[in-house]
């Protein structure tokens, strides 16, 4: 071994760091204890602790960082959905993606290369001039296109002329793109710690005690620990976590499957749905074709997959692109989403007076990771609820707001 | 494919049955409160463990009742609506 690099490896000028540190002894309390290490909690821990100068931070995270929904979900940034409220969240949560790199001081792969969503049918195009509509009202990049311009985009695709699944036109969505989903919790994570917030993994939240309308402290199976506020934000377990606390949500849970190929060399150069076929393709940087859509029909509590799904999701990809077919599979998964009957989160307030909510991010979680940790920071710090948020309050179901998110994936449309 | 024990039909693959959600007791429609009525709409129960659900054997639009453990996807036993074993 070369004697200079030896000298590097054991000089103190340059000590091994690494970006998350191990997981430290949970102290007595917090001023903040986050529920659920992933994006969305880590992200929030973030926030608060540059922006809100708060550091007594413990995100508690049952299993190991991120690998939940963070590590499940299909990476989709985008804002082109339906309602104004909806539009304007979103819009604000792309925006940030396009500064990540640089406010994490991290490389989070942030690639807008654009989404196109294709129509077969004149429903579908109908709904789609909706969307584009409210897009462009909402200052987004979002229009209609014809089969023509689609084929230019997109020369593999197969149009299917004459055929019961033609394509007859788009939604193309210039703002839309990708990002490494690993390296955005990372980022938040590395973020987070170094301003004092600490990151306890394998820490499993068992119970809350609520006293007067407060949680007064957090019970884990590492002990218990004092609060001022909760915040939870823990993915498909969102419904189990807030009956903990007594707070019934109106959660269902289904599992969403997605699956890759073998690496290939770069062809697709923009995230490609299909509303009718439920399926949505885009390229990873490794050149891995990541194939999602897959909703389960029924509810469960599993990440199991099954053949029917693959084999909907394969069904759909060839279709789509036809020399897929001879393209192997290398990885399954599934994530359990946690869905609402709007289609659209539940953020802020809850019945208690210190516990706030992260929660119904069902299939529409990923591109909501940084504006969502950062308005929720907001949110806490301040202990009052921004505008942006307001239409997602909790309490919208009671009072009959739904906010019917149509533009959500899963949605049918 | 998974198997669904139909009462009517037997045994059928699962794709050729809709859930319908869990079993819920409708509120009283002249007494019920908004709030009532919002939790019957909205809350649909999401525990953990055995669940009672409605399901609908497509082809021959049965109607039928299945417990079903939603952890583990085992359907411990499906009857007909009103002939509980």
């Amino acid at each position: 071994m070369p004697l200079r690099l030896l000298k590097y490896g054991l000089s103190r000028d340059y000590p091994v760091t690494g970006d998350i540190p191990a997981t430290p002894e949970l102290k007595p309390s917090y001023d903040v204890v986050i529920v659920g290490g992933g994006g969305h909690g880590l992200a929030c821990a973030h926030y608060l602790s540059k922006y809100h100068g708060i550091a007594s931070i413990a995100v508690l995270e049952k299993g190991y960082l991120a690998g939940g929904n963070t590590a499940r979900n299909t990476t989709t940034i985008r804002s082109n959905y339906i309602t104004q409220e909806g539009v304007a969240f979103y819009k604000e949560g792309v925006s940030l993606f396009e500064a990540l790199s640089q406010e994490l001081d991290f490389n989070v792969m942030f690639s807008q290369r654009g989404q196109l969503t294709l129509a077969h049918t004149e429903a579908t195009l109908r709904a789609f001039h909706l969307r584009a509509e409210m897009g462009k009202h909402m200052g987004t990049r979002t229009e209609v296109i014809d089969a023509k311009e689609i084929e230019k985009l997109v020369p593999e695709l197969n149009m299917d002329r004459g055929g019961a699944l033609e394509i007859l036109g788009g939604l193309w969505h210039a703002d839309g793109g990708t990002a490494r989903h690993d390296a955005v919790a990372w980022g938040f994570a590395a973020q987070a710690s170094r301003r004092g917030a600490e990151i306890h993994q394998r820490t499993e939240v068992q119970g809350f005690e609520v006293e007067n309308g407060q949680v007064r402290a957090v019970v884990t199976n590492r002990g218990r620990v004092a609060c001022g506020s909760v915040l939870i934000a823990a993915g498909g377990m969102n419904y189990d976590v807030a009956m903990m606390a007594g707070v019934e949500l109106p959660i269902r849970c289904y599992p969403l499957q997605a699956m890759v190929t073998q690496p290939l060399k770069p062809w697709l150069h923009t995230l490609v749905s299909s509303v009718s076929l439920h399926t949505y393709l885009v390229q990873s940087s490794r050149g891995e074709i990541v194939i999602g859509g897959g909703s389960d029909p029924y509810q469960l509590y599993s990440t199991r997959s099954t053949l029917d799904m693959k084999e909907h999701l394969a069904e759909g990809a060839v279709h789509l692109f036809p020399f897929l077919q001879g393209v192997r599979l290398l990885r399954q998964w599934a994530g359990i989403t946690d869905m609402t009957p709007d289609y659209s989160p539940i953020m802020g307030a809850s019945p208690l007076a210190n516990l706030w909510l992260d929660c119904g991010w069902g299939t529409w979680g990923f591109k909501a990771t940084a504006v969502a940790g950062k308005r929720l920071a907001e949110t806490i710090a301040r202990g009052r609820v921004p505008d942006l948020l307001k239409p997602f309050a909790l309490e919208r179901f009671e009072k009959f707001r739904l906010l019917n998110e149509m533009g959500a994936t899963a949605a049918s449309h | 494919m998974k198997l669904l024990d139909c009462p009517m039909n037997g045994p059928r693959n699962i794709d050729e049955f809709q859930s319908f959600g869990p079993l819920r007791q409708g509120p009283d429609a002249d007494a019920a409160a908004d709030a009532e009525w919002a939790r019957h709409l909205f809350r649909a129960d999401n525990r953990k463990g055995v669940v009672v659900e409605w399901w609908r054997h497509v082809p021959s639009n049965f109607f039928f009742l299945a417990e079903r453990d939603v952890v583990t996807n085992e359907i411990i036993r499906t009857y007909a609506p009103g002939s509980r074993p």
